[in-house]
């Protein structure tokens, strides 16, 4: 027996970027933007995506893809009520969604006919940020009643993040959470981040970030 | 926590190159992490003996080369290397910031054995 060094220099996570690069190419020849929406559990994700399907419905076509770690169909159900079509993908208890499960969601969306895919990423604010699904924008629900310590303990995510949202505004009197201490962590991890702050309660803020949002879809298509 | 599929991943992407190299065995293997990348290599180690079972890649040793975070300060174009996220310029104080390196998680090589030409 001889041994033998061979190089490899190829990064670990080679196989789903691959597969990520075919999701963004199928993507965007279909004209059809995505997010992959992003927070930790409890942050308002699903209320967040139906109040954005309520404030564009009769502008645009939305498909949502749904990653839980558990068999259940509770969220896909509340989009499909909202009259969208939406695609449940349960990733067997896994932490996060990655590429090739996004290109399973994506094959039972009518591509053709949307103008937006949104994907509800599992829960979590530490492994969804290592895997690349193909989409277009990288999206965080923060919300208040986490505290406002969040970036400081989770740089990672919001390293690689071209939208914040900052979910539940209308609980700041109620919740220790310093705004500016928030705000200032964000800006040394990503400075000029375009973030929302709103609450899905209320409706205060939806608009801003439905403007921002209907200026990148047409931008977008016509791309 | 997402250790045990970035494991998964490293052993196909090592199945693939030992055999493109007819390897018999996998001996060693060389990872290149940095600093910032969110892979904690106790936990790669912890799950490889369970998902190298029964492969040539069984018993094979990880060896990770473990790269600093090295920044690159926007104010006053110091570069310096930090042990902890978020840690300001020491020259100026700023936090206005790019991450030169830091980020790596790749396989960097592999040690392979396989039958000499001379032997049987």
């Amino acid at each position: 027996m001889s041994a033998i060094r061979v190089p490899v220099v190829e990064k670990i996570f080679s196989a789903n970027d691959r597969m990520a690069v075919q999701n963004r190419q199928l993507l965007t020849n279909n004209k059809v933007l995505a997010i992959n929406l992003m927070a930790s559990p409890g942050a308002g994700k699903t209320s967040f995506i139906l109040e954005t399907i309520k404030q564009l419905s009769n502008q645009f076509k939305i498909g949502v893809i749904e990653g839980d770690t558990a068999p259940v169909t509770i969220d896909a159900d509340k989009i499909i009520s909202a009259g969208m079509p939406a695609v449940q993908i349960n990733t067997g208890g896994n932490c996060h969604l990655d590429a090739v499960m996004m290109s399973d969601g994506l094959a039972q969306l009518p591509m053709d006919k949307l103008d937006l895919v949104i994907v509800e990423n599992v829960g979590n604010l530490i492994c969804p940020a290592a895997w690349d699904l193909g989409t277009h924008f990288n999206l965080l629900i923060a919300s208040v009643p986490e505290g406002d310590d969040k970036p400081y303990k989770y740089p990672n995510i919001y390293r690689g993040l071209e939208i914040l949202i900052i979910n539940k505004v209308d609980l700041q009197p109620y919740v220790e959470f310093k705004m500016d201490y928030f705000r200032k962590g964000v800006e040394m991890l990503n400075p000029g981040l375009a973030t929302f702050p709103v609450s899905c309660k209320t409706g205060e803020g939806i608009d801003a970030w439905i403007v921002w949002l209907i200026e990148k879809i047409k931008v977008f298509k016509n791309s | 926590m997402h250790e045990l599929s970035v494991t998964e991943s490293l052993l196909k992407l090592t199945l693939t190159h030992a055999e493109q190299a007819n390897a018999k065995k996998v001996t060693d293997i060389n990872i290149v992490i940095g600093r910032l990348s969110s892979i904690v290599d106790d936990s790669v180690q912890f799950y490889w003996d369970f998902v190298a079972e029964n492969s040539i890649c069984e018993g094979a040793t990880l060896h990770f080369d473990r790269r600093p975070a090295v920044l690159h300060c926007g104010d006053c174009s110091k570069e310096y290397t930090i042990d902890q996220e978020m840690t300001p310029c020491p020259a100026c104080g700023s936090y206005c910031t790019t991450i030169l390196s830091g980020e790596e998680f790749y396989l960097d090589s592999i040690e392979i054995e396989k039958e000499s030409e001379n032997e049987g």
